[in-house]
């Protein structure tokens, strides 16, 4: 099995297919205002059936503080960043706060069980396809925005870039990726069952991105 | 039996069962229009093809230093690198890594590239619980059956048979037939495997060399979840996946998931760099990545066939493959089916073994048109017919000159000698014309749909020699 590496590469190396192909540009994006970014990400999250809500000129606070128990959402589990302090130290009518602050394998059956919402931030967003891009740290874990079958996502309008490509070419993500990245285009879904969507399969059943100003 | 036995059994027994057929045409038709949708513009289109096309073609130029550099990128990171050249080799590593980090369940995302090891069975043997969370893979898994399709696995199920199969596994769900119903069933019966499960073993669509890390496209969360939450995850996948640079990733992402199924972008790109670092409170604490060869570095030698490499498995080609609609991809009998299949499979398992694969196929051109990543496909399975005929050439492809047969050779024989002497040919025309009907009736297997042909009275030359024509122009 040592030789597997060796024998793979040296058949590899002994047919080197002819000269390369120059990569031409594929298709040019238009480009969008902040406005326009706003409404592209609105409308590509809603077309996948994320719920989206432009806060930038209201509390996002008191959104958190009405929606929370009106949708019966009792357990929430925040990070430990500063995002995670503030909602744990405000008192949230029959809202009951966790944080993230133990290693999974220490209580992974409440998260899978017990949780009703996560709340967290994320890196910024992606006008063109309306995703979220997500780099979960130490704060905020991976798990967040996975298990608990709400996430709410607070995500800064200035953050809203056009393209992926455009990310990657104004940002040096290259340099240095973290243990994870993702991008998030609204709440799991599947059409494993005769090409029908149906939500909510693994992942969480909703997605709430609340655009705020920083 | 033979290949050719079999495969025109499983063929009769596809084109007989009309519930599989409705099941897949109205599968099919829907797909190919939300792919359609997704591509209004056919000048975008085009260069969007033509750029993936280019950093796919340079990727396999730039193969063997793509791989080292992953490798070297990859170790740095923390993630462990596995090389197998077989399937044997690639399930004795992956139970290897269980046994050692003591892993007796494994939760798996989907990897078809695991279908060509038979990991599951193998695992199974060596007393390794393995369930499936890709939604269409679990259905299959509990039919216990292949993949139909490498997208949607389950596609050549309806929702009463998915009902029943679920009644029948887990009794105490209440029988459904809703699709809402039927997903909830599952995310609730996989949920706890998630919660439980010793390890998580996954595919993996794109591997950078750049950063080291690994690209998973998905719309369930069951792949992030395989990869997130047990504490041991092993990637799979084949040599070819690995792309130059992270900047390669976002037009390869845009036209997979368009062209796949028809979305702008799945609900989930999930970019796995490291296994979990100190402070960080989940994720795996050891991720590996087995790299497999399996006939893939020989495919490389012939700069014809090497196009075949760079598929991004899309499944766009067998949506469009007005011979797949029919048959669906149980009666392939092989890992891929549809136009890929054709081009893949023979050459993987060989032309004694696969070759007559080759003939499931009209030549219209549609796989080629609409692969994302323009492998011209028609003229790969063309080549293929030719190669396993071939018995001159001196070719790399394995099992070349298989199916030829010497009745076959010898007809071709007479007909390129008859062809290449006028005096012959006009005298043969001549015959044909004038005799034409004393052939026969009965044609084996033509004649069970069709009547003979008869040759015309008179032939084409004669008939316009009469009408004027001149002879010569």
């Amino acid at each position: 099995m040592s030789n597997a590496r060796e024998n793979i590469l040296t058949r590899l190396r002994n047919q080197r297919p002819e000269a390369h192909s120059t990569i031409q540009p594929g298709i040019d994006y238009p480009e969008r205002d902040l406005n326009a970014r706003i409404a592209r990400f609105t409308e590509r999250q809603q077309a996948v059936r994320g719920e989206v809500h432009d806060l930038r000129d209201s509390d996002w606070f008191a959104w958190l503080q009405t929606e929370l128990p009106k949708r019966g959402l009792k357990t929430v589990l925040v990070g430990n960043g500063a995002l995670g302090q503030q909602i744990d130290q405000a008192d949230i009518q029959g809202v009951q706060v966790r944080r993230y602050q133990q290693a999974i394998e220490t209580w992974k059956d409440d998260l899978f069980n017990q949780v009703d919402v996560a709340i967290t931030g994320c890196k910024g967003a992606i006008a063109e396809t309306g995703s979220l891009m997500v780099w979960p740290d130490q704060n905020e874990p991976r798990l967040m925005s996975l298990v608990p079958p709400v996430h709410i996502v607070l995500l800064d309008a200035q953050k809203i870039h056009n393209t992926f490509a455009d990310v990657l070419a104004d940002e040096p993500w290259h340099q240095g990726m973290p243990t994870n990245a993702l991008l998030i285009s609204g709440p799991s879904k599947t059409a494993d069952i005769e090409q029908t969507l149906a939500y909510g399969i693994h992942g969480p059943k909703a997605l709430i991105t609340l655009i705020i100003e920083s | 039996m033979n290949q050719t036995q079999a495969f025109k059994q499983r063929i009769d027994d596809a084109l007989h069962n009309d519930q599989l057929r409705a099941n897949f045409r109205s599968a099919m038709d829907g797909i190919m229009s939300h792919r359609a949708s997704q591509f209004p513009d056919d000048v975008q289109l085009q260069a969007l093809r033509e750029q993936a096309r280019a950093i796919r073609a340079n990727a396999l130029v730039k193969q063997p230093e793509l791989l080292v550099q992953l490798e070297q990128k990859l170790t740095e990171n923390g993630i462990q690198v596995h090389w197998a050249e077989t399937p044997t080799e690639a399930n004795q590593m992956i139970l290897g890594i269980l046994h050692q980090a003591d892993a007796k369940s494994v939760i798996k995302g989907k990897s078809m590239v695991s279908e060509e090891t038979e990991l599951n069975r193998y695992l199974e043997e060596h007393d390794i619980e393995v369930i499936e969370s890709d939604l269409g893979e679990y259905i299959i898994q509990l039919a216990q059956e292949p993949p139909s399709h490498i997208v949607a696995p389950a596609i050549h199920k309806n929702r009463q048979e998915v009902g029943k199969l679920f009644q029948k596994h887990h009794p105490e769900q209440p029988y459904t037939e809703d699709i809402d119903a039927l997903t909830q069933t599952a995310r609730h019966i996989l949920r706890d495997k998630f919660a439980q499960a010793d390890a998580g073993i996954s595919g993996v669509n794109f591997a950078v060399a750049e950063t080291g890390t690994l690209c998973l496209v998905e719309n369930e969360g069951n792949g992030r979840l395989s990869t997130t939450a047990p504490r041991v995850h092993i990637a799979i996948t084949g040599i070819e996946k690995v792309v130059e640079k992270l900047s390669d990733i976002p037009p390869l992402l845009n036209i997979l998931t368009k062209s796949a199924t028809g979305q702008p972008i799945t609900t989930y790109f999930n970019m796995i760099s490291r296994p979990r670092q100190p402070g960080e409170k989940d994720g795996p604490e050891a991720v590996h990545l087995v790299l497999l060869d399996n006939g893939r570095s020989h495919i490389r030698v012939d700069e014809e066939l090497l196009d075949t490499l760079r598929c991004i498995r899309c499944g766009a080609c067998i949506n469009h493959c007005p011979v797949y609609v029919q048959l669906g991809g149980h009666a392939y009998g092989t890992v891929y089916p549809g136009p890929i299949g054709l081009a893949l499979e023979p050459q993987r398992l060989g032309l004694d073994k696969a070759g007559t694969l080759t003939s499931a196929c009209s030549l219209c051109g549609a796989c080629g048109e609409v692969c994302p990543v323009k492998i011209p496909l028609p003229k790969l399975i063309n080549r293929l017919r030719a190669e396993s005929v071939n018995h001159k050439q001196n070719t790399s492809v394995k099992g070349k000159g298989a199916l030829r047969k010497p009745s076959e050779a010898t007809i071709w024989r007479l007909w390129q000698f008859l062809y290449a002497n006028a005096r012959l040919y006009r005298a043969f025309l001549y015959m044909a014309t004038r005799f034409g009907k004393l052939t026969p009736n009965q044609l084996g297997a033509w004649t069970r749909y069709r009547q003979a042909v008869k040759p015309a009275r008179k032939s084409l030359h004669e008939l316009a020699k009469q009408a004027g024509f001149s002879h010569g122009v």
